[in-house]
């Protein structure tokens, strides 16, 4: 199984809904950014989809196994946290714990190419805990690229990162795309989403606004009605640039 | 390298484990000489010494040892699991429900009538105190609802042990109750030793199979969640296994405190801070430290009956105020 398909997938907090009857297939090859404003729903509906909510609806992903789960799908949540001070090394091999049966020569090789993916040799020994956020959430990317999954979601894995690790970390996603993986990730950087993205789902009020390729979703009109900002959106040779001008003038 | 200086802490551990059970055996107030006491444990030589050795010394190291370690590796499986250096092993309210029933044993007189009543008694308090704590804290509840569940049971538990205490009917039955809570390995046999052993090997096996969790835990739940762990498969088994570990230590031992805090502190930097390998070396960390803490009141104010438990908590604690301070200056 490759991929993503949530079908009429439900989440509420008590009673609020937080996510609406969200039907979704993500194919191969993808390179798919989640974007919205806070409190759409971007997050619950990536915990959701991998069954670490209770929902409603049906996700491909949920429905498998643990263990299965765990090699179909890595996952970086939003939530950076490293609770010891493991070495920057350990902190990556430990996507390793999603295949058991595997050789050790195989787990090193795993680690080895991820720490390499993400510029990490020079903190290989370092304790994780004394990194910069920044090199924290690249360590913990590694961690999920380690995993060696046909599909990697992330939760906002760019935050926080200066822009050129930023458009490292895009540009590798887009790399994995192009290698027959799935990526989902939830951005909120509209420029960058719109020029490494292959697709992109706009979530707004827990429905999906729009969806499709980043020229279809980031039309002046969906920013002003989903994130009430003004845009200046243009194609260009370079790609689409999309420039953020200032708040909407009209509520929504 | 890490996994060669990993082995080399081990053996070093297992080593000093080995030198304090032999100092165990040989230190106490009989005054023995060396070569005849171990030649008494192996059946030769004096009848009336190799009784001393095999009824009362040997019980009293196999416990040391056996206390030591599930306190320890208990302690450091909560500290994984709560991802928090401050756990203990009395937070999921096993020691004290344990210790409420080791109490009723000795008010109720049972424990005179039929000396084994105080250990299954504790047994009986650390069993239902995991249902308890289970229920409590519901079928998906996470690390919290755990806390939560674990402060009230003890809290519960203690106020019953005060009442009992209130309610003694005798100066001496409130005095043998709270030196039983003080804890000791003086006096034990090899029945008691029999008794939890079941119990500690029990524990053992749970938690033997989490340790690689226990470190895909260090990245939150989620990130577990996502790496295969069944969170609520795992935490069934800890709580199952420490409070096995737990009860079992408390039925022969009573309270001791700071052994399964501190331990799993000192060893963390050492095994690179990875919760599968303190876990091990927790456990040995904390068969030292309780042999030599039960050496240790054999030594000072023997004619006094130094409590074990007392010694511990008076080492632990300005040793953790240390590591605490130390902590504080890395920190800056």
């Amino acid at each position: 199984m490759t991929g993503l398909v949530l079908s009429g997938l439900s989440c509420r907090h008590g009673r609020r809904v937080v996510i609406d009857g969200i039907d979704l297939a993500l194919q191969p090859g993808e390179f798919v950014g989640l974007i919205g404003p806070n409190g759409a729903g971007k997050t619950t509906l990536l915990r959701a989809a991998q069954g670490l909510l209770p929902f409603a609806g049906q996700s491909s992903l949920a429905a498998l196994p643990p263990r299965e789960r765990a090699r179909a799908a890595a996952f970086m949540p939003q939530g950076r946290e490293i609770a010891w001070p493991v070495s920057v090394e350990a902190l990556v091999s430990l996507g390793r714990i999603a295949h058991p049966d595997a050789a050790a020569e195989v787990d090193r090789l795993a680690t080895d190419r991820a720490i390499a993916a993400l510029g990490l040799d020079r903190l290989r020994h370092r304790s994780a805990t004394t990194l910069s956020g920044g090199e924290q959430a690249r360590a913990l990317l590694a961690r999920a690229l380690a995993q060696e999954t046909p599909l990697l979601i992330a939760d906002e894995p760019i935050s926080g990162l200066d822009p050129a690790a930023q458009i490292e970390v895009m540009q590798m996603f887009r790399q994995l795309a192009s290698q027959g993986r799935t990526v989902l990730a939830s951005l909120h950087d509209l420029g960058l989403a719109a020029r490494h993205c292959t697709r992109l789902v706009l979530l707004h009020r827990g429905r999906i606004a729009a969806d499709g390729p980043p020229r279809a979703v980031l039309t002046t009109r969906n920013l002003a009605d989903c994130f009430g900002v003004a845009a200046h959106v243009e194609e260009a040779p370079q790609g689409l640039i999309v420039q953020l001008l200032g708040r909407a003038a009209r509520d929504t | 390298m890490i996994r060669a200086s990993y082995s080399r802490l081990l053996a070093l551990l297992a080593l000093l484990v080995a030198a304090l059970f032999t100092a165990s055996l040989l230190i106490g107030p009989a005054g023995v000489r060396p070569g005849p006491a171990l030649a008494a444990l192996l059946g030769q030589g004096d009848e009336m010494l190799a009784l001393v050795m095999r009824e009362i010394r040997l019980p009293r190291a196999i416990l040391g040892v056996l206390v030591g370690a599930a306190l320890g590796m208990s302690g450091a499986v909560l500290q994984g699991f709560l991802r928090n250096p401050l756990a203990e092993p009395g937070l999921i309210g096993t020691s004290a429900s344990a210790a409420l029933g080791a109490v009723l044993a000795i008010h109720t007189g049972l424990s005179l009538a039929f000396p084994l009543a105080l250990p299954l008694a504790a047994l009986a308090g650390a069993l239902v105190s995991v249902l308890l704590v289970l229920i409590l804290a519901g079928a998906r509840g996470g690390a919290l609802a755990l806390i939560l569940a674990g402060i009230a049971i003890s809290a519960l538990a203690g106020a019953a042990t005060s009442l009992v205490l209130n309610l003694s009917p005798n100066p001496f039955a409130a005095n043998e109750i709270i030196f039983w809570t003080l804890g000791s390995l003086a006096d034990r046999s090899m029945l008691h030793v029999w008794i939890v052993l079941p119990f500690l090997l029990a524990g053992f096996a749970l938690l033997v199979p989490i340790t690689g969790q226990l470190d895909a835990l260090t990245l939150g739940e989620d990130a577990a969640a996502s790496m295969g762990v069944d969170l609520r498969r795992l935490r069934l088994l800890l709580v199952a296994g420490t409070a096995a570990l737990v009860g079992g230590a408390t039925a022969v031992a009573g309270t001791i405190g700071f052994v399964g805090l501190v331990v799993p502190h000192v060893l963390r930097h050492a095994v690179g801070a990875r919760p599968s390998r303190l876990l091990p070396a927790s456990a040995l960390g904390g068969a030292a430290m309780v042999l030599a803490a039960d050496v240790a009141v054999r030594l000072i104010l023997p004619e006094r009956d130094l409590k074990l438990g007392v010694l511990t908590a008076l080492v632990g604690a300005p040793f953790f105020l240390r590591l605490i301070l130390k902590t504080r200056g890395n920190a800056l």
